[in-house]
């Protein structure tokens, strides 16, 4: 038998979900492990959506997607400065070209008022033309949300996980939970191939594949159908395409294809939606960038494709209901949902946090607050937004901050050895990338790939070959085939 | 610590750089600088271990170290030329002030009377071409292959397809075939290599890797690890013709779909770019549209051999150092020069004539596709300045034509480069 270990609550997935849950719930005294089947926290959905603050009128009056979206967004505002977010509230536009959108328009600002949405205002084409220039000539009007925004995703779910590990809870990486232990109707722990983990309650925030974890539970009250959504992301040279965040008037079945904005000054377009039968299936196609070029020219003729830097696909968790899932099972004790997080997903999971935690508490669960809990993260030091005296001073300390690795987002070597051996540190070249930004930028990595490959290894103490990109399996490069020629340079 | 002086500055050490502070050196210059990133002298050229370089310049087949190694030596020996390693350049401003930073000095301000811009190119990437698929580890550009396997020891795998037949690739096919790993195929989009001839022989047809021109990679497989590619043929719009698709399966793919010059800091300075070949509009002397900011080698436009990357900088080193003396002349003519009718790019894009100029100009010109028996014509208005017959003229090959100066006196103030067919 292998380590067992006990707690009081696992969590099952590291997206924004699941670590904004373990956030949470470690305000208070409970015992609290999170498991995360990939190498890195936030490889799932999390890493590839529109990242937007949603400002909460698209969703049905009274959906928990409603309900939770707006509160989300209200909740960001405050732990942007505690987290020391990447997020920012630029506000946002839907455009419509025609006088029937213009009508959806005033139903959607009549919803977002219901949902308790505050701002909204309904603007003329010219004030639109005023502040976004590059849009089609074709716009009559638009609705803009002031509570609309951008966030960065990954670093917001890994602010989450830093910070309930700074409080305590234990975050296990490439720990897949392969069933769960169902004893008379309640949940006694999970098996993963580091153990058996013994707790009474298991939340499952496990985005596309909750509802294989439910079943793992036999609860089949739920099904999550993957569908894809692709995006083009574009260089920084052409960030001012548009400005803020700009969505087309939505459909029965979706926000559409939107021009925005990223918190890092790119532009993205995207996503479209398919139903996919794969729930890994992030593959990007040719049929999927035809049809978001096409939705995007309607709001902005001119794309600038050459400047694409690169493509990727996302995959909703659509729940059967289409509304979130967040409940304690009826089926077996002790399980609790977090399924079914299509958007506005990333901004409903603070949202989603305290409502999991209110229904452990009707559960039974003691919430008692725990006096030591910290809310804050200490800001991390981006060398890049220092002035002159600002980078003299890090090098100073450190001089590997005097060394740039990543030339396109000027990222230091000091940061990318913080960034490995920080709370939860980045192991792999996508990891780095993901928290830092090198080889996100136009380069895509050209430059500095292999010279994270190479402090990489140095860091983790590993050889070369078992850096990996990505996921578990994703090595990047093999030694040399004994035999090969050796070619000597001769200088 | 550095908060010093010097006559000319020159951003980035490979050869076009080097080539620059040797010439800046000759020319009189009495303090140069250059600032490199890499942790040695010599940029791109040090990956480069095959040989094929300096035929020209030095009448003999170097490999890049060693091409490199030549032009260190000379700025070894030329004690007024300063060199910074594992330094970046982060700004540079209006009045030629330069921001860098290190390790050793931290970040620390330069003047300058003149700088030279020599920071290389890039290389474009799977998604500036938008190929579909999944994004699995072994995808990787050809530029970076390279550096793990000649500087690291390292094979990005063991059975590889090369898409873009520029010369990185093939030069990379040839390079992984050496290793023992398979090289499954090279596809070209375009109906001819855009590499030298003398590589496709040499890389290619020596080691019986296919090529496949006018074909193009559909879609890229494999969750972790990549595991094959579905390719198809093109017709001439480029677009994938229905029922030529097949199957390739490996574990590595190798970008190699063209090189961007590398101008943000140029760009963020407020010099020119010129759209068709993405780097600086420069004059004659490689002045670009602001007074002392010189350019010179891959960063003005991509070049095929590093030969003509060191006469650029060579050029841009001399013409730099009479900036910073005061000694370049007024200027009494501007001749603008442009292409069309088959002929794609340009160097110089302007030519500013001063009192006294005798030396001919040289343009260096690329085609936009493979022609045969053509006339190269410098056009003034409907006058032909100057005319040369070309059995082929490649994409993948510079052309040069020397203008006598004195043509420039008389012309217009336009001049055209054009095929005529
Ligand atoms: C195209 C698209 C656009 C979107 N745009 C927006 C937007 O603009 N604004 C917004 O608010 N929301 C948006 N969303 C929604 C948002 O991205 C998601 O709601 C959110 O990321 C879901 O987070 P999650 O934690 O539930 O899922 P995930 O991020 O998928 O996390 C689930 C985690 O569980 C892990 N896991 C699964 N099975 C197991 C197991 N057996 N053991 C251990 N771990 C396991 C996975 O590896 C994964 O890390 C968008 C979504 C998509 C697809």
């Amino acid at each position: 038998m292998k380590n067992t270990k006990k707690t009081d609550i696992v969590i099952i997935g590291g997206g924004i979900v699941g670590t904004a849950i373990a956030r949470e719930l470690a305000k208070y005294e409970l015992d609290i492990v999170l498991l995360e089947q990939h190498p890195d926290l936030a490889m799932g959905t999390t890493k590839a959506n529109s990242a937007i603050l949603h400002a909460g009128f698209d969703a049905p009056e009274k959906s928990l997607k409603a309900l939770l979206n707006v509160r989300g967004n209200e909740l960001y505002r405050s732990l942007k400065d505690e987290l020391d977010l990447e997020l920012a509230v630029t506000g946002s536009l839907v455009v419509a070209t025609n006088e029937t959108e213009m009508k959806t328009l005033t139903e959607l600002e009549q919803r977002g008022k219901n949902n308790g949405v505050a701002g909204l205002k309904i603007i003329s084409r010219d004030q639109v033309l005023v502040r976004e220039p590059n849009l089609s000539p074709d716009i009559v009007g638009a609705l803009y949300a002031p509570t609309g925004g951008m966030m960065w995703p990954f670093t917001a779910a890994l602010a989450f996980a830093e910070n309930a590990i700074r409080n305590g809870v234990e975050v296990l990486t490439e720990c897949p939970v392969t069933g769960i232990k169902v004893d008379n109707g309640k949940v006694v722990g999970v098996d993963t191939p580091q153990g058996f983990i013994t707790a009474n309650y298991v939340i499952n925030a496990a985005g596309v594949h909750a509802d294989d974890i439910s079943r793992m539970a036999s609860d089949d009250s739920f099904t999550i159908t993957p569908r894809k959504g692709e995006y083009i992301l574009f260089d920084k040279s052409v960030g001012s395409l548009v400005n803020t965040i700009i969505f087309p008037t939505p459909s029965k079945i979706s926000k559409g294809i939107l021009v925005s904005q990223t918190i890092h000054g790119n532009i993205f377009i995207g996503p479209n939606a398919a139903n996919s039968s794969d729930k890994e299936d992030v593959a990007t196609t040719t049929l999927g960038m035809k049809e978001i070029i096409a939705g995007a020219r309607r709001l902005v003729p001119n794309l600038p494709l050459s400047s694409a830097i690169t493509q990727f696909t996302g995959v909703r968790a659509v729940a059967d209901s289409g509304d979130f899932v967040i409940r304690a099972s009826t089926i077996t004790q002790g399980l609790i949902q977090a399924a079914g997080i299509q958007s506005p997903g990333l901004t409903s999971a603070p949202a989603i946090a305290e409502m999991v935690a209110a229904i452990l508490g009707n559960q039974g669960v003691n919430l008692t607050p725990k006096r030591s809990f910290n809310p804050i993260n200490p800001p991390r030091v981006a060398f890049n937004q220092l002035d002159y005296a600002g980078k003299q001073a890090i090098i100073a300390k450190n001089p590997l901050h005097g060394r740039i690795i990543c030339r396109c987002e000027t990222v230091t070597e000091g940061e990318i050895v913080d960034a490995i051996h920080s709370p939860c540190g980045a192991r792999t070249v996508d990891g780095i990338k993901r928290r830092l930004r090198p080889g996100a930028g136009r380069c895509q990595g050209g430059f500095c790939g292999p010279k994270i490959t190479t402090i990489l290894a140095r860091e983790l103490n590993i050889p070369i070959t078992a850096v990996r990109k990505d996921t578990a399996e994703s090595q990047m490069f093999y030694d040399k085939i004994p035999g090969g020629c050796e070619v000597t340079a001769d200088v | 610590m550095y908060e010093q002086n010097f006559q000319v500055v020159i951003i980035g050490g490979g050869p076009a750089g080097l080539a620059a502070a040797v010439s800046a050196s000759d020319n009189g210059a009495e303090r140069v600088l250059v600032i490199e990133r890499d942790r040695e002298l010599g940029g791109i050229l040090q990956q480069c271990i095959h040989n094929g370089f300096g035929l020209h310049r030095f009448k003999e087949e170097l490999t890049g170290p060693g091409y490199a190694g030549r032009y260190i030596k000379m700025v070894q020996e030329r004690s007024n030329i300063t060199v910074l390693l594992d330094t970046m350049v982060l700004s540079v401003t209006e009045n030629k002030t330069i921001v860098g930073v290190n390790p050793q000095d931290g970040i620390f301000q330069i003047t300058a009377k003149a700088i030279i811009f020599a920071m290389g190119c890039r290389e474009r990437t799977r998604g500036a071409i938008r190929t579909p698929g999944t994004r699995p580890a072994g995808v990787l550009t050809a530029g970076a292959a390279q550096r793990m396997v000649n500087m690291e020891g390292y094979l990005p795998g063991k059975k590889v397809v090369i898409l873009g037949s520029g010369d990185i690739g093939l030069i990379m096919a040839r390079r992984m075939a050496l290793e023992g790993t398979r090289v499954e195929a090279v596809l070209e989009i375009m109906p001819y290599s855009n590499g030298l001839t003398r590589n496709v022989v040499q890389c290619l047809q020596d080691y019986n890797i296919p090529l496949y021109l006018a074909h193009t990679i559909l879609k890229i497989h494999g969750k972790e690890r990549i595991t094959g590619v579905t390719c198809a043929k093109v017709d001439q719009n480029m677009k994938p013709i229905a029922g030529t698709e097949f199957y390739l399966e490996c574990d590595c793919l190798l970008l190699s779909v063209g090189l961007i010059p590398e101008n943000e800091l140029s760009r963020e300075l407020g010099i020119q770019i010129d759209g068709l070949t993405s780097g600086p509009i420069v004059d004659q002397l490689r002045q670009t549209n602001m007074a002392g900011f010189f350019a010179a080698g891959n960063v003005v436009h991509v070049h095929d051999l590093v030969d003509f990357v060191s006469e650029e900088g060579e050029i841009a080193g001399k013409y730099a150092t009479a900036y910073a003396k005061s000694e370049i002349g007024a200027v009494n003519k501007v001749v603008a020069v442009t292409s069309a009718d088959g002929v794609r790019t340009v160097v110089p894009q302007m030519i500013n004539l001063h009192e006294g100029d005798t030396l001919p100009i040289r343009l260096y010109m690329r085609v936009g596709k493979t022609e045969r028996n053509v006339k190269l014509a410098i056009m003034s208005g409907a006058q032909i300045l100057l005319e040369k017959k070309l059995a082929v003229a490649k994409p993948g090959e510079m052309i040069v034509v020397e203008v006598p100066s004195d043509k420039l006196k008389t012309s217009d103030d336009k001049i055209t480069v054009i095929l005529k067919r």
